[in-house]
């Protein structure tokens, strides 16, 4: 089976993402060739994932209508039977008219490996799983961030240079403000992730949450209501109607644990409520509880972190 | 401007979720329907937002049987001038989006809104597909919208923060926290909605490649370690130790 994989790339690198997306095809037992677009420093360290090889278009292309283009007209040169991108901002907006131009089945978000013409995915936002079958001869495939991590080891891929028909941009990108100054990790990629609730009371006391965050290398999430007050912005809200994380450790402090946020956060490797109330919700789905005070525990466990190292 | 919202009912959020049919159907026993959140409270109050600042009209399409009359009601009573059904079952966001294109293209509306993933699928597949089928200009996950001079100018989601862009009509938007405020319909929403036009139109063709084979429930969770408020480092070593995260 031949994959053609979409590699997002960031300065010249290929992003953890892409990187994913393109591990996930190699484990699938595809023969993965990728295609990157824009600056591109040597294979972008694409062929360590297992690419063998990698479609360079040098020309910097920001509407994924010609994105989209350029995957297509890859895929069909190539061959490929599968497509494959990472299923965020990016993969969203090129994979479904990708799907389209190939007249191609198409799975959205997986979380397993592709088996025979079946995938399992997540669906009710964390409730449940579905496995989808396709029925096309192409299927295109969009992965869940940090469902699978990246493999490593595989040689430097060739790289060639490719010029596809792309046609005219009917979208350009005027601006860009970034969310966070501190250069964490965006939520859903994140590895680690501290969150917390209207139970911290107010937006001046989310400096502990910060804190224990920074420690441990981790992005700050929030619950509803504290996004919808204006205490934390949009997108930190998660849950069923914010955005849907799993990362490997979740913390939650002064979260009640509704089943609309629970959705959202349900799918971490390991989650951790800190709450005063020993009956919350969230004691059901967490795996570590402690019952108290966020404001005393955040800075303790801050505290033992540090005596860590 | 003409704007076409795209809506679909989906469970409540409280539901719980159960299959039949040897796991291949959503058990909707006793399950309350509403109209997907992401479609109603952004995507189609946006639309109304600018159909008072413009002029012109809001029309809603919903591919699915009469069993979604009840929530396109409720966005007629948000608001909405009328409402198309696709009248079909569909199992696969290629047929809904190709469904949606035949009705939505030569050039019938200017602006076609969706959210940004419904909360029972998940896809976020629905409005790249259709501007592929469209021939439109596509800005996914956007948190605002203007059309200015027939231009859209948009802020979307990117990594690690928020571009704004700027994409031609026809155009496909889908909407994402931020791009609007939750509206509550009043009586006189309630009562107009009755009597507007909710279209019923049969199916045609359309393209479909894959359907769920199969439902699962994730396994059930273990129990939940307490650890005192007094021992963090007990959780740090808990953390590190057996659940080998750290
Ligand atoms: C359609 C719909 C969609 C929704 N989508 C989402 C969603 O996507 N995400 C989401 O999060 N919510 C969502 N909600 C809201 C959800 O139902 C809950 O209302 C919300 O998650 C509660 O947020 P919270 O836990 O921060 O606040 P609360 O419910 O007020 O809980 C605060 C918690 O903090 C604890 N606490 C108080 N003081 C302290 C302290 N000093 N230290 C430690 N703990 C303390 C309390 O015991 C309590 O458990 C949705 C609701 C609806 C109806």
């Amino acid at each position: 089976m031949k994959c053609l994989a979409y590699l997002p790339t960031h300065d010249g690198q290929a992003t953890k993402a892409g990187l994913e997306a393109v591990s996930y095809a190699k484990k699938c037992g595809a023969d993965v060739v990728a295609l990157a677009i824009g600056a591109l420093n040597a294979d972008g360290g694409v062929g360590s994932a297992g690419a063998s090889k990698v479609l360079h278009v040098a020309q910097d292309l920001q509407d994924e209508a010609q994105i989209a283009r350029a995957v297509s007209e890859a895929a069909r040169a190539e061959g490929a039977s599968l497509v494959v991108a990472p299923h965020n901002h990016v993969g969203r907006a090129v994979a479904p008219r990708v799907a389209v131009r190939l007249g191609a089945g198409m799975v959205p978000g997986v979380t397993g490996l592709l088996e025979g013409s079946t995938v399992k995915r997540n669906v009710f936002s964390g409730k449940a799983m579905a496995h989808v079958s396709v029925d096309s001869e192409v299927k295109v495939i969009t992965t869940t961030p940090n469902a699978f991590g990246v493999e490593g080891g595989g040689a430097e891929a060739a790289v060639e240079s490719f010029a596809p028909e792309v046609g005219e941009a009917s979208l350009k990108v005027t601006g860009f403000k970034a969310s966070s100054s501190d250069g964490s990790v965006p939520l859903p990629e994140a590895v680690r992730v501290v969150s917390a609730g209207r139970g911290l009371k107010g937006p001046e006391h989310w400096g502990i949450v910060e804190e224990l965050a920074t420690t441990l290398e981790a992005t700050t999430a929030c619950s509803r209501p504290v996004s919808d007050m204006g205490w934390r912005p949009h997108h930190e809200h998660v849950g069923q109607t914010g955005i849907t994380i799993r990362p490997d450790l979740y913390i939650a402090a002064g979260i009640s644990g509704a089943i609309q946020h629970l959705a959202g956060v349900n799918q971490s490797k390991v989650i951790v409520a800190i709450n005063t109330d020993p009956e919350a919700p969230f004691f059901k789905a967490a795996d570590y509880g402690i019952v108290g005070d966020a404001f005393e525990v955040l800075p303790k466990l801050t505290e033992a972190i540090k005596n860590l190292s | 401007m003409k704007i076409l919202v795209c809506i679909s009912k989906a469970p409540d959020t409280t539901s719980r979720i159960a299959f039949t049919e040897g796991d291949t159907q959503f058990d909707s026993n006793g399950v309350q329907f509403i109209v997907n959140p992401y479609d109603e409270w952004y995507a189609l109050v946006r639309a109304l937002e600018l159909k008072e600042a413009q002029g012109g009209s809001v029309t809603t399409i919903t591919v699915g049987e009469a069993d979604c009359d009840p929530v396109i009601r409720k966005a007629l009573a948000i608001g909405a001038d009328d409402a198309v059904r696709i009248d079909a079952n569909p199992t696969d966001a290629l047929q809904v989006a190709s469904l949606i294109a035949s009705h939505a293209s030569e050039g019938r509306y200017d602006l076609v809104l969706c959210g940004k993933e419904t909360i029972d699928h998940n896809g976020s597949v629905v409005g790249g597909m259709l501007a592929e089928l469209m021939n439109a200009s596509f800005v996914s996950l956007a948190t605002s919208l203007e059309v200015e001079g027939g231009v859209v100018k948009a802020t979307r989601e990117a990594a690690g923060g928020l571009e704004s862009v700027e994409a031609s009509l026809p155009a496909v938007v889908s909407a994402a926290k931020g791009m609007a405020e939750q509206r509550i319909p009043n009586m006189r929403g309630i009562m107009a909605a009755r009597t507007k036009p909710l279209n019923v139109v049969p199916a045609g063709d359309a393209l479909q490649a894959a359907s769920v084979a199969k439902f699962e429930l994730p396994p059930a969770k273990g129990d939940c370690k307490m650890i005192s408020a007094d021992q963090p480092e007990e959780l740090v070593r808990l953390l590190r130790e057996e659940a080998k995260v750290l």
